[in-house]
């Protein structure tokens, strides 16, 4: 299999993560889900950095973020698929 | 730049090299070990103390009761080669439960098999001689002195006679072969990243899976690190009744802890500014990640309070610790874990003065920002050219090889933090 540029946890999140240096808006990204080795390609809209997230469908303000199978907070906003998904627009459901 | 160079290979790569006014990183890389070569790891050689634990590191220790027996400690320490001072910042009017983890602490990392001989340097009598009396209780050797009616000068003079009794003594004690069912093996990880829930936390999680049946102690913590995954924490536990015990401990600290003492909410400390600057962008997501290092079978049979030593046989502990990297490491090692492995995604330096601190990385900017730091590079799991067995398997060799006297790269870097943990403030 060629190098991906996002893994994904789980066949439910609604998040991935980049795993390459220098991502830059307009990639034709080739994703894996890391659960069962399966893959996909999605469209960065915006650079986005190693480690940092990217939204696999349009998520609505409000709505709870999957990570892991597991809920890992809310957004803050609307965040449209491809786009580059952290603390400016999903928040902690905790303290 | 021209080198001189003796029995050494430098074809690997290029010494550090100046341009202008700016130093470039060196592009030599420490071998870390990417890939598991199947040489033989059922077994290592270590020390074993009077009281049959094995230690991987042979140090004579000099121990402060107290911060103001710091000075002495590092005099001791300047005068004889070979010890190790480990000064601190506590240990007067600390009373209660506070009291109780002060010693229990520096008891236990006197008594951690890693140490061969101890001197404990107190500024009285009583309580120097309580560390003294638990340590003895190991059957190593140990003696105190307390500084108050003799001075700095006259207790620095006595203390260095019998260290270097000690140092020249352990000096000659010989490794034995020892089978890998005797190491005592901690977790904690740091600047922790979105790649450490991927790569680094699993590889430690799959080496748990696989050395936990063998019969070797394990052990995890990071109460206020675990919000998020407490109920994936809790079905972890060996029984139903554990696992109800292990709640009310971590409700216990939100309650008692975050909800008494925050002001606003944990956002700026939980996750830290370096997870975030990572990707990590909730405790939440964070505490998912941190819960990969316990593997996929591996239950936890008991619960330790911070630098208890496990008493209920082989087999994975929780410890209730803090999430700070020192403050973690120093409680496990206090529990008597001789080493420790350490996922990092950004790159957390920390090293422990007693343990041998094993870092992994799977974040390939921090391997090629900072590879000094790194043990064990398993950035291949994002490339999808290592899987998380192999990689737990290229994790048990470096361990195997750490045991066997490896420096670490912290021990290289001369990493040392030893950082009690305090509850509460003194009288």
């Amino acid at each position: 299999m060629s190098k991906p540029h996002l893994l994904v946890h789980e066949k439910k999140d609604t998040v991935g993560v980049v795993v390459v240096e220098g991502l830059k808006a307009g990639t034709d990204m080739l994703g894996v889900v890391t659960h069962d080795n399966s893959d996909f390609r999605l469209t960065a809209k915006m650079d986005i950095p190693i480690g940092h997230k990217v939204a696999l469908r349009d998520i609505k303000k409000g709505d709870t973020i999957w990570k892991y199978g597991q809920d890992v907070g809310k957004a803050t906003a609307d965040i449209g698929k491809g786009e580059h998904l952290h603390v400016h627009n999903v928040r902690t459901k905790r303290w | 730049m021209s080198s001189i160079v003796a029995n050494f290979d430098l074809a690997k790569g290029k010494l550090a090299r100046v341009k202008g006014r700016k130093i470039e990183a060196p592009e030599f890389k420490a071998p870390i070990v990417r890939r598991p070569t199947g040489r033989s790891l059922d077994s290592f050689t270590g020390w074993r103390r009077e009281n049959g634990r094995v230690g991987v590191r042979n140090h004579v220790l000099l121990l402060p009761l107290d911060d103001l027996s710091n000075a002495a400690c590092e005099a001791v320490a300047n005068n004889i080669k070979g010890t190790l001072a480990i000064p601190h910042a506590y240990g007067r009017l600390q009373f209660g439960e506070d009291l109780d983890l002060h010693f229990r602490t520096l008891i236990g990392t006197g008594s951690n098999p890693n140490v061969a001989a101890v001197v404990v340097i107190g500024i009285e009598d009583g309580w120097t001689k309580r560390v003294v009396d638990g340590i003895a209780g190991t059957g190593k050797p140990v003696v105190g002195f307390g500084i108050e009616g003799h001075g700095d000068i006259a207790t620095i003079a006595r203390a260095s006679y019998v260290a270097k009794e000690f140092v020249q003594w352990a000096s000659e004690l010989p490794r034995v072969k020892c089978g890998i069912e005797e190491l005592w093996v901690s977790t904690k990880c740091g600047e922790s990243d979105t790649t450490t829930g991927l790569s680094s936390c699993p590889t430690v999680g799959n080496m748990y899976d696989k050395w936990i049946p063998r019969g070797i102690y394990g052990v995890f913590g990071e109460t206020s690190e675990i919000t998020g995954a407490e109920h994936l924490c809790k079905a972890r536990a060996a029984t139903p009744e554990l696992g109800e015990r292990w709640y009310k401990m971590w409700k216990a600290y939100q309650d008692e802890v975050i909800e008494a003492h925050k002001t606003d909410d944990l956002s700026d400390s939980q996750p830290t500014k370096g997870n975030i600057a990572g990707g990590l962008t909730t405790i939440e997501e964070k505490a998912l990640g941190n819960l990969e290092k316990i593997g996929r079978e591996c239950r936890f049979i008991d619960i330790l309070a911070p630098a208890e030593t496990p008493a209920s046989g082989p087999g994975l502990y929780y410890m209730d610790t803090s999430s700070a990297a020192a403050e973690c490491v120093t409680l496990m090692a206090a529990g008597g874990y001789v080493v420790h492995t350490f996922p990092t995604g950004q790159g957390n330096v920390i090293g422990n003065p007693i343990v041998p601190v094993i870092k992994i990385s799977g974040n390939p900017k921090t391997i090629r920002t900072m590879p000094e730091h790194i043990d064990l590079d398993v950035s291949g799991i994002l490339r999808r050219d290592l899987t998380i067995p192999q990689a737990g398997d290229a994790l048990i060799e470096t361990i195997v090889r750490t045991a066997n006297g490896r420096l670490t790269a912290s021990e290289a870097l001369g990493h040392r933090e030893f950082s009690m943990t305090k509850l509460y403030r003194s009288a």
